[in-house]
């Protein structure tokens, strides 16, 4: 094996756990990092005289993801709104009032913190994640975002609202809380 | 006045799209008073900047 070759290929596991993260699917995150490697080895001229072997991959990888989202939601149809009583009560109230984070940023330092965001996101709906990481992680604007997901933007700015009001009370209860 | 729950779905489309005037004004008003949303607010910005640094 050439030593471009073996570098992508040491590559494959971070881009796996990137892939899985997004798109929630084994199976998606195996088959979009397959297509990256094979169009990395076919576009080896495009790397030479980049430094950062990973990046280059990992914008590759990116593209792909938002392929295959595109692709599932011509087949998946968008899911019901949601009314929100687990987080408030019959009048508006907060069932369980956002409590103030200590020094937030000093969490951004910690490897820690990390682990327990993904573990955070990967226990949201698969769509909501999805919509959440392209709009929080790619930068897409809402409109596109409705766009690859095939929904009506009153309905992506829920699936926002809904990722935030999740991942939220995640970190409150297994990060800042404890 | 807003609702609770109606300040934390303007909060989370205000990182989304441009709130309109009077949104704008409604939310401030309650954010004055009420701690909740206000950290809710800053909870929420706050996780755009770490989900930003992932991976």
């Amino acid at each position: 094996m050439s030593d471009f070759r073996t570098r992508v290929e040491g590559e494959r596991p971070y881009l796996l756990r990137y892939a899985a993260l997004q798109l929630r699917d084994r199976h998606a995150a195996e088959d979009v990092v397959q297509e990256t490697l094979l169009a990395a080895l076919a576009g080896e001229a495009t790397f030479a005289g980049r430094s950062n072997l990973r990046t280059w991959l990992t914008g590759i990888l990116k593209h792909k993801i938002v392929d295959a989202i595109r692709r599932a939601s011509r087949e998946a149809p968008a899911a019901d709104e949601d009314q929100m009583e687990e987080f408030f009560d019959e009048t508006g109230h907060w069932r369980d009032m956002p409590s103030a984070w200590a020094d937030p940023d000093a969490s951004l330092e910690q490897k820690e913190f990390f682990a327990k965001l993904e573990e955070c996101l990967s226990q949201l709906p698969a769509r909501t994640a999805q919509a959440f990481m392209l709009r929080e992680h790619l930068g897409f604007e809402t409109d596109e975002i409705c766009k690859e997901l095939g929904v009506t933007p009153t309905h992506c700015w829920v699936l926002l609202y809904r990722a935030r009001m999740a991942l939220r009370l995640c970190l409150q209860q297994n990060w800042f809380g404890r | 006045m807003l609702s609770c729950k109606e300040v934390s779905r303007l909060v989370s489309q205000g990182l989304d799209r441009r709130l309109g005037f009077v949104e704008r004004l409604r939310l401030r008003v309650h954010l004055a008073i009420c701690d909740g949303c206000t950290n809710f607010k800053k909870q929420v910005e706050f996780l755009r900047k770490a989900v930003k640094q992932l991976g």
